[in-house]
């Protein structure tokens, strides 16, 4: 704060550290936020339904595992500053590959290899959208919109049905839990292949740089941050993790299905939001979104619980949705006044 | 400014004047496009391009243009309504139903557009005095419709629905084998919203507001009534383009419009208007349906639906990125 | 005195920028020897700043020729302009708002020792790294941005307008740091503060229209010289109205703006002053002593925390824009970006006021609204066809277009915030005799400008800001830019300035040297 003689106040030695524990939880105030509301909503759960237990879950890990790694792919595009609506065709697309292969070339073994292809498969799709939106300066919801069409052509043409198969580990690998019930196998892949791209993202130059184009494009370019290679890169990385997505989708399905789950890139947008990610870039991370997303499925699982009409669920997570972001900008705006 | 000597002269081989042409007059471009694809359409399947055809073509193309209207509203604000699919095909589903009970469908339809304006109403408030970002806000709006409308088809298995035969002559009939009936609606909704956006004030609120938020505001434009109306309308729009719709394809489903969600969204970039706001027009967004048809059409003949896709979306990535290149400060 | 190439740190060549049909630069020139301070002067809009973007890779020439040490260097990015040696820091800070400092200078690969090393001679030893840099205030962030640069231990650092609104104190660090640049280091320095530049710049380099026109050894009255060098002309120019007319007339009058008290709670605090009809008043001040926040407050844009408005006599309550449109009071922008629809038309933007009152949504008569444009468009002298897109427009035409949109709606009391900045002198020349012949027509006109000699040019009497506070107020006879400049930095008028207060510090020693001189009777 300048005072009226212009000299910059300095905070006493109690004030900084009483400050920094406040940035502190401020960053995060959102996620805690959620992550005490999904606890509300376990209880809730366990209440309303009392057989609802670790196996159960266990099934709800399962569920949610494509779309929680589609919501931490869409995180990492917006928080760049972007965002995918072609996230559902990506998925849709991997998933028929491999799916496809897996037919064609059964085999424990062959499929480690097919998984790697579809692997590399999403970083290629990542790159395509990303090189589209950095050449042709198109506002990235137009490119990935017509993406979306381009992809899920695409899995038209490898997998005119749905059908398939998957190799039986892969399909091990995300039903049931680990040694103790208390582990879903679902989610231990789904800790681990986020731990594994986003921890040393985060706290890397080209992590540090997805934020600085989000936050603020110009100013990163002045500070040399090379704008057009990290706003691909967000793309690449994003369509690894959808890439993922695809995979367990065919994991926990058995088959690829070539009609993309129309709600999938919504959901994604909209737990990316309700994470704590900001559209417009700059703010947040993946664990909120995944903790949405595990919120969403249990709203949703509870109306089925509770017997209402399923499609209540879908008006009350919309409502949610909404009101939501209603609260926020509220905070917002009264912030910003003050 | 640069000026060239003239549409003809020696001015006009030269690229900056076929670009200046694009940049100022876009629907140029656009309907020469469109007729170079009817040409390749008769070319690659000789006998297509015949009255019957372009009956069909327009009057899915005026459906569909309708529901790019929306879009083309929003955009030019900058936002966009991603709950047009589940207003329209609330609508003409919330019709249908009526069709047995007192009060018929007129009561339904009536019933459909008020729920509708309800809807638009809401998205128009989060958006206009909440800010919330347009994206978010009428993806909520549009999950909440979803869901009523189902709800609403569960209560009314019973009573049984139908397609009413005055919305059917209306969305599937042709006068003399070649007007579309539905042009009837169509028409006048495209003159108002040309008129609208050229020679209203209002029409200047969505440029300026799309254009520049602060200075819209510094000239004393109150941003949130006019964005609390725009998505009214659009919801609205959205409604009838459900109503004539159901009637074309004699369905009422909840989900029967949803599918044109992102054409719409196409039609309405390929047509001129920016994602950005500030700059389109309606005009351009109908040229953009038709063309949007016409090659969906093609395809759907000469293409497995695969290829279809995936040309389409090739296309609409290629000419907005033409868009982009020609309307960019250098 | 010729100079051998290996002599200099940097050499730029016939370096030419066009944008569309904006000539920005045209073979403009700039030699800078190693350890100088180098200013780089000229009006706004003269291509200082694309000059400095060019240099350091934000932007890409033309044509041109850059060496640096002797080395061909142009620069196509800021990550190669700093492995080059050129590193800028611009008016706004190159921070990322939502990471914390600590993480700034990762993303940047500075150094964390040296920033902090210059953060303490800047004044900011105990800023927290840890804090997030939205938190920070702007002048902080400059600071930040300014030790960011010099950790990475530049040969060419570039400041653009470094100075501007930065408090008092943290500028006269600024200049000591820039001084105090080594031998084997220069600095380029933009800043509109003559007495900065005659403080601690060795040469300066003068652009007018993109072209370099002159290079001045920067002594005690070269000023002048560098002055007639940007503007083409000599610096006098006719004065627009005669002394004392207005001042008669005002004493009978209700004022048309009261304001009393107003403040926001932040930079202006107690703002108290009268505007009658028929005068134009001039506001004064240093950079981000609460004029903006005045202006915002009473053009309705935000409202005030404390104090109170009253206009034509009645107290009012302004909550936006438009309230205040309602009782005539328009404010034309200093940021044409701000105030105009950049892709929209001339007639769009000049009727804009007019569609916005919700009585008009409706159907619009293209005939009335077209002779309306018309005339303010001739009013204006505007240079262009009413169907154009108002970014195609030269700086002053676009300025003018703003002006316009309230003379089609009406004016009676424009509150004009340095309207005539970044404008060559011509349009300058137009708008000061159309503000004069406003007032004359009875509006009242409430005019900031930060150039000083405008207030004897166009206006009747002159208020001056200082931290927040209506400090002084004279009549324009008696403003000329010596008063105003000590009025401004809140010196008592008439005295010579205390060695104690601000002794030493480069821009007090300029300001006794100037003082001195006009007491001695030297020009």
């Amino acid at each position: 704060m300048t005072s009226a003689a212009g000299t910059v106040d300095r905070p006493s030695l109690t004030d900084r550290s009483v400050g920094a524990m406040r940035t502190v939880a401020r960053n995060n105030a959102w996620t805690l936020g959620l992550l005490g509301f999904l606890v509300v909503l376990l209880v809730f759960t366990k209440v309303v339904n009392s057989n609802y237990g670790l196996s159960s879950l266990q099934g709800t890990a399962t569920s949610v595992l494509p779309l929680a790694l589609a919501a931490v792919a869409q995180a990492v595009i917006v928080i760049a500053g972007g965002i995918d609506l072609s996230i559902s065709s990506q998925m849709a697309l991997i998933s028929c590959v491999a799916a496809t292969m897996m037919k064609t070339y059964p085999g424990e073994d062959v499929a480690v290899a097919i998984v790697l292809l579809a692997l590399l498969l999403g970083l290629v799709l990542g790159a395509v959208n990303g090189a589209l939106i950095v050449l042709t300066r198109v506002p990235d919801i137009v490119v990935t919109l017509s993406t979306y069409f381009i992809w899920a052509g695409f899995a038209l043409l490898v997998r005119p049905a749905p059908g398939g198969s998957a190799a039986e580990w892969l399909k091990d690998l995300v039903v049931g839990s680990l040694g103790t019930d208390l582990l879903p196998k679902a989610a231990i892949v789904l800790i681990v292949i986020v731990a594994a791209i986003w921890i040393p993202l985060s706290r890397s130059r080209l992590g540090l740089s997805l934020y600085a184009i989000g936050s603020n494009r110009l100013a990163a370019f002045r500070s040399g941050v090379p704008v057009d290679r990290t706003k691909f890169l967000s793309y690449v990385i994003g369509g690894l993790i959808a890439a993922f997505a695809g995979l367990s989708l065919t994991a926990s399905t058995g088959i690829g299905t070539p009609v993309p789950e129309p709600t999938y890139t919504l959901i994604s947008i909209a737990a990316v939001v309700l994470g704590g990610v900001s559209l417009a870039g700059g703010i947040g991370g993946v664990f909120g979104p995944i903790v949405a997303v595990v919120v969403l499925q249990l709203i949703r699982d509870d109306m089925t619980f509770m017997r209402v009409n399923p499609n209540f669920g879908l008006v009350a997570q919309g409502f949610i949705l909404i009101g939501v972001l209603v609260f926020g900008s509220l905070i917002e705006m009264r912030r910003s006044r003050s | 400014m640069t000026a060239t000597t003239g549409a003809f002269g020696d001015g006009w081989l030269r690229a900056a004047t076929w670009r200046n042409l694009f940049r100022d007059n876009p629907l140029i471009p656009l309907t020469i496009l469109l007729v170079l694809l009817v040409i390749v359409v008769e070319l690659a399947r000789p006998g297509t391009v015949n009255t019957g055809w372009a009956a069909f073509t327009i009057r899915q193309a005026a459906v569909l243009a309708i529901l790019a209207g929306c879009q083309t509203l929003t955009m030019l604000t900058g936002g966009i309504d991603l709950s047009v699919g589940y207003v329209a095909s609330m609508a003409g589903f919330v019709t249908a139903t009526f069709v047995h009970q007192p009060g018929g469908w007129v009561l339904g339809m009536t019933v459909a557009l008020g729920v509708a304006a309800l809807a638009g109403l809401i998205n128009g408030i989060g958006v206009g005095v909440f800010r919330v970002h347009p994206l978010i806000m009428t993806l909520g709006m549009g999950l909440v419709v979803y869901g009523f409308s189902n709800v609403w088809q569960l209560q009314n298995v019973q009573t049984g629905s139908g397609v009413p035969e005055e919305l059917r002559w209306l969305g599937t009939g042709l006068t003399a084998d070649i007007i579309p009936n539905n042009l009837l609606v169509f028409i006048p909704i495209a003159v108002i919203l040309i008129l609208l956006l050229r020679r209203t004030g209002y029409g200047r609120m969505l440029y300026a507001i799309g254009d520049n938020p602060v200075a819209a505001r510094l000239s004393g434009v109150r941003s949130w009534q006019v964005i609390v109306v725009l998505y009214t309308i659009s919801a609205v729009l959205a409604a009838i383009a459900g109503l004539l719709q159901s009637g074309l394809s004699n369905t009422a489903s909840v989900t029967l419009v949803t599918p044109y969600l992102l054409p719409s969204v196409a039609a309405a970039v390929i047509g001129g208007t920016s994602i950005l706001g500030g700059r389109g027009g309606y005009s351009g967004t109908i040229v953009g349906a038709l063309i949007l048809t016409v090659l969906a059409g093609f395809l759907s003949i000469i293409l497995p639906e695969p290829w279809r896709q995936i040309v389409f979306g090739s296309i609409v990535v290629l000419v907005a990125a033409a868009y982009t290149r020609v309307t960019a400060e250098s | 005195m010729t100079v051998t190439a290996t002599d200099l740190l940097l050499e730029a060549t016939d370096v030419s920028k066009t944008y569309g049909a904006v000539v920005a630069l045209d073979h403009a020139s700039l030699s800078v020897r190693p350890g100088e301070v180098h200013a780089l002067m000229g009006a706004n809009g003269a291509g200082k700043s694309t000059f400095v973007k060019i240099l350091t890779g934000a932007v890409t020439p033309d044509t041109g020729r850059i060496v640096v040490r002797g080395h061909e260097r142009t620069s196509h990015s800021p990550a190669e302009a700093r492995r080059n040696g050129l590193v800028s820091v611009y008016q706004e800070p190159a921070v990322i708002p939502d990471l914390d400092i600590r993480d700034n200078l990762r993303l940047t690969a500075t150094p964390v020792e040296p920033f902090r090393h210059w953060l303490a001679e800047l004044g900011l030893a105990d800023l927290r790294l840890s804090g997030l840099a939205r938190r920070l205030p702007l002048a902080s962030l400059r600071i930040v941005d300014l030790a960011r640069a010099l950790a990475l231990e530049p040969d060419v650092l570039l400041l653009d307008e470094i100075t501007a609104a930065l408090p008092a104190n943290l500028t006269e660090r600024v200049l000591q740091v820039v001084q105090q640049q080594g031998a084997d280091r220069s600095v380029i320095f933009i800043s509109h503060r003559l007495i900065e530049i005659a403080a601690i710049c060795d040469r300066a380099t003068v652009l007018r229209n993109g072209e370099t026109v002159g290079v001045v050894d920067v002594t005690a009255g070269s000023e002048d010289r560098i002055v007639e060098l940007m503007l083409g002309e000599a610096a006098t120019a006719p004065r627009l109205r005669e002394a004392g007319a207005g001042e008669a007339a005002r004493k009978e009058q209700t004022p048309r703006l009261s304001a009393r008290s107003l403040g926001d709670g932040r930079r202006l605090r107690d703002a108290t002053f009268e505007l009658y009809p028929g005068e134009v008043l001039g506001v004064v001040a240093l950079e981000g002593q609460g004029q903006d926040e005045l202006f915002a407050i009473l053009s309705g844009a935000e409202r005030p925390v404390t104090g109170s408005l009253l206009v034509d006599g009645q107290a009012v309550s302004l909550r936006h824009p438009a309230d205040a449109i309602r009782m005539g009071l328009v404010f034309v922008a200093a940021d044409r970006a701000e105030a105009l629809l950049m892709q929209r038309s001339v007639r769009e933007n000049i009727s804009l006021p007019i569609s916005a009152r919700i009585g008009h949504w409706g159907w619009i008569d293209l005939g009335r609204e077209g002779r309306t444009v018309h005339r303010a468009v001739e009013t204006l002298q505007i240079d262009a066809r009413a169907g154009s897109e108002v970014r195609r427009l030269s700086g002053g035409n676009q300025q003018k277009v703003t002006i316009a949109r309230w003379v089609a709606a009406g004016v009676k009391t424009m509150l004009a915030f340095d309207p005539t900045r970044g404008i060559d002198i011509g349009t300058k020349n137009q708008i000061y005799i159309l503000l004069r012949e406003l007032a004359a027509a009875g509006a009242a006109i409430l005019l900031y400008t930060s150039e000083l000699k405008e207030v004897q040019l166009v206006c009747d009497r002159a208020i001056v800001i200082f931290g927040g506070e209506v400090v002084a107020e004279m009549p324009a006879a008696a403003a000329d830019e010596v008063d105003l400049l000590r009025a401004a930095h809140n010196l008592m008028p008439g005295a010579a300035l205390p060695e104690e207060t601000t002794a030493g510090t480069p821009a007090a020693k300029a300001a006794v040297a100037a003082a001195t001189d006009e007491a001695a009777g030297r020009p």
